[in-house]
């Protein structure tokens, strides 16, 4: 367990440090000066160049990509170009949306894939299963940006049930909860309809197993031996599965936060991209590729958990 | 135990009535960029200008509606003689949202920090064309110039221009602290800017809009929704402007199209093979037809121009038939010039969504003449270093917002459009130190002939404004000279 955890950690580290080199020199060779970006074609030239020195951008490569490094070691971000405050600040003020996004469209979309795919399994080749299997397809098949459109249109515009995009804030109670609903909505469909395909065929070869004649042998109801015994024997495919999705729905926002204009994460990358705040966008990439580290090693925790062979074998 | 009960019914009759007479006092506009900061003089971000100038921070001089120059923060000027000295007369008992007195003083302190040497003021330039300035008393300014210049008074109406409070300036980036009629309330990163009633401003009659939020949608198509759901009151500029139509047969709404300040040029590359020769740009010149470009990229809503000039202005010289649209004539000047097979270029459009579409149908019209088009979308950022600044590229299209910018013409080789001419040099200085009308009207005329006659670019059409508003609003707008929102002329009608 000990040379598992430190052979984990040490691929932690490998991977952030090479994340970083790459991300930097990317953003190197990448054309864009943050400071012509910021005060416009109008300005000045000796105003341009005051406020590269101002930045810090006349250093030279290595000595930006090591007090970068050695600001992230210290767990310091550093101040964004743009917005002139601390980049930690606002990744947080941008992760109160996202990550409550993310968590609610992976909540959804594991209660949809579960319950379609382990139906479809259960009514393996029967009209249940055709439905569930074209729906799925109909689910991957559409893009999400389209299908949040067409969201927008039937419960803000056609009913005005909810609002069509904009957060109003935690500070206004649950009722911010409200402008979520769409956009996670819109996120879990297509995640929801490729994890419901991997439970259905996880779950039918599970079925083929000699256990499950045990099971039911023994005085189990078919849905009984299904959640009790096959459905935990398919969890293993499914969870790595929604290891990265999640990974994915933490960076993939971007695109619905557009639709939706929401304040997330997603858009703190875009318009980061845009306005060349370089130093904010080489932070959240290499907290993304943390978090993927992270949600891998869970995911292998989750495994040990769902099957206790797997805790002796390491 | 009947007074108990009273109390409360008379309270929710009262509050009931309230509610059902008074007028709408709170609006929400939407607008597609978010502002990066909230200081006008650390970055030149138009969205800053559009939430805050005349708003929240006053400059000495404002711009109209019609493009002339207003009294702003003063109330009144004179120019001395020579046209090198101006005397502004501020109001007395100005104040700031955190209660510091505006003086003179004031003035001076922030037009030296705009003009410092360390100074990274996007409108520097302005200011260093200022020798002295005077604090005769509180109420009294007084700017020397270095020369005679004619578009001063624009100039000091600029958010660049701002008057703000030492002891606040450095947080107006988070905090906006001015003097205006509105002061700021609140800023979502990401989602809106929230400014409220100033209750400290000088004229408290003025405004009625007690509460504004300013919400940023970035996406054009989210754009629509969110007016039709009625999460949004206004957008000054709607993105996709084949929906306005839609708005059109609306009742709920009312969609008011004008003109802006924003000519949009194919630009050449004067100072680069193949566009350093004037009968390659007349060629071009004669192979583009502005009406198809005008449809296809601003839904027929731009004016077309023929030279770098707005068609409201009453100075405009309507010159679109200098060079008549002519795919013969146009082949023979390519012949001419050395293309007898015609010739290979690029086009670089950033991402604006006029500039893409006007790429695409001019490199279709172009290929009429044997001029092969390659495009090469760049996003903003690119555009700035690759087109502005290294000045890589044959052709590209962006509009130019600034009023009274005929003077990027004199900005010789070292400006992006490569373009340098003795006789435009000395026609701009004529008109810059000119301070006879007549005489001005002029030398604008013939500066718009020069530009025309040189074909520096192809002129295209003048940007237009396509606003959608609720239809029971009143006071915005219809043309934008200027990228402001002026709160204090809104109000809402029954």
């Amino acid at each position: 367990m000990i040379s598992f955890t430190l052979r984990r950690l040490a691929a932690f580290v490998a991977t952030l440090f090479a994340t970083s080199l790459v991300v930097f020199l990317v953003l190197e060779v990448l054309p864009g000066d943050p400071a012509l970006l910021m005060l416009g074609i109008d300005a000045q030239p000796d105003a341009v160049a005051a406020l590269r020195t101002k930045l810090g951008l006349d250093r030279p490569p290595v000595e930006r990509y090591l007090v970068w490094m050695a600001g992230l070691l210290r767990g310091d971000l550093g101040i964004s170009h743009t917005y002139g405050s601390s980049v930690s600040e606002l990744i947080g003020e941008r992760l109160v949306l996202t990550l409550p996004l993310a968590l609610i469209a992976m909540a959804l979309t594991t209660v949809i894939a579960l319950t379609l795919g382990v139906y479809a399994a259960s009514k393996h080749n029967t009209i249940g299963d055709y439905g569930v299997m074209t729906a799925t397809q109909v689910g991957i098949a559409v893009p999400n940006f389209w299908f949040a459109i067409l969201l927008v249109l039937l419960f803000a515009v056609a009913l005005g049930w909810l609002p069509a995009g904009g957060f109003p804030g935690w500070s206004e109670g649950p009722i911010a909860l409200k402008s979520l609903i769409l956009p996670s909505f819109a996120l879990a469909v297509v995640q929801a309809a490729i994890l419901a395909r991997v439970t259905r065929s996880a779950v039918l070869e599970v079925l083929r197993e000699d256990f499950v004649r045990t099971a039911r042998a023994k005085g189990l109801t078919r849905t009984q031996t299904l959640w009790r015994h096959v459905l935990r024997n398919a969890l293993i495919p499914v969870v790595t599965i929604m290891g990265l999705q999640f990974s994915n729905l933490l960076a993939g926002t971007i695109i619905i936060e557009n639709v939706f204009y929401l304040p997330g994460l997603g858009r703190l990358i875009f318009q980061s991209i845009n306005q060349r705040d370089l130093i904010v966008v080489k932070d959240v990439v290499v907290l993304l590729a943390a978090k993927v580290v992270v949600i891998n090693f869970v995911v292998d925790m989750l495994y040990a958990v769902i099957d206790p062979r797997l805790r002796t074998a390491r | 135990m009947k007074r108990i009960f009273a109390a409360p019914v008379a309270l929710a009759l009262v509050l009931a009535a309230t509610s059902a007479y008074a007028a709408k006092d709170t609006i929400v506009l939407g607008m597609q960029d978010e502002p990066p900061v909230l200081d006008p003089t650390q970055n030149a971000a138009a969205a800053i200008d559009v939430i805050f100038s005349v708003n929240v921070y006053e400059s000495l001089t404002r711009i109209g509606e019609d493009g002339t120059v207003q009294p702003g923060l003063a109330t009144s000027w004179t120019v001395a003689e020579d046209s090198k000295a101006y005397t502004f007369k501020l109001p007395r008992g100005v104040v700031f949202d955190n209660g510091e007195k505006l003086t003179s003083a004031t003035v001076k302190w922030s037009f030296d920090r705009a003009g410092a040497a360390d100074s990274t003021n996007p409108t520097k330039r302005h200011f260093g064309a200022i020798a002295a300035i005077e604090t005769p008393d509180p109420e009294t300014v007084v700017l020397r110039l270095k020369q005679p210049s004619s578009l001063f008074l624009s100039y000091m109406a600029s958010g660049g221009a701002a008057i703000f409070d030492p002891k606040s300036a450095d947080g107006n980036k988070s905090n906006p602290v001015g003097s205006g009629p509105y002061k700021f309330k609140q800023w979502v990163k990401g989602d809106r800017v929230v400014l409220e009633k100033s209750p400290t401003y000088r004229d408290q009659s003025k405004a009625t809009i007690r509460q504004a939020t300013f919400k940023f949608v970035p996406d054009a198509a989210a754009q629509v929704p969110a007016l039709l759901a009625g999460d949004i009151d206004a957008f000054g500029t709607i993105g996709a402007t084949e929906t306005l139509d839609r708005f059109k047969s609306d009742p709920r709404f009312q969609v008011i199209i004008g003109s802006t300040e924003g000519e949009v040029p194919l630009i050449l590359n004067n100072n680069k093979k193949p566009f350093d020769d004037i009968r390659v740009r007349r060629a071009v010149n004669h192979a583009i037809e502005r009406k198809s470009i005008i449809d296809g990229a601003t839904s027929g809503y731009g004016l077309p121009i023929g030279s770098h000039f707005p068609p409201h202005h009453p100075w405009y010289v309507d010159l679109t038939n200098r060079y008549p649209h002519d795919i013969a004539k146009a082949k023979e000047l390519l012949k001419e010039a050395g293309y007898p097979n015609g010739l290979e270029i690029n086009i670089k459009p950033p991402p604006f969504a006029y500039a893409r579409r006007s790429a695409e149908i001019v490199a279709a019209q172009l290929s009429e003449a044997g001029i092969r088009v390659k495009i090469e979308p760049v996003e903003w950022a690119q555009w700035l270093d690759v087109v502005y600044k290294q000045k890589n590229y044959d052709m590209t299209v962006v509009a130019h917002v600034s009023p009274w910018d005929q003077d990027n013409y004199t900005r010789g080789l070292d400006y992006y459009y490569g373009y340098k001419s003795d006789a435009m040099d000395a026609l701009m200085k004529s008109a810059l130190v000119e301070s006879d009308e007549a005489k001005r009207k002029g030398l604008y005329e013939q500066i718009q002939r020069k530009i025309s006659d040189d074909a520096v670019h192809a002129f295209m059409f003048q940007l237009p404004r396509t606003g959608v508003y609720a239809a029971k609003l009143r006071g915005f707008w219809k043309s934008a000279p200027v990228s402001v929102t002026d709160l204090a002329a809104f109000r809402w009608v029954d």
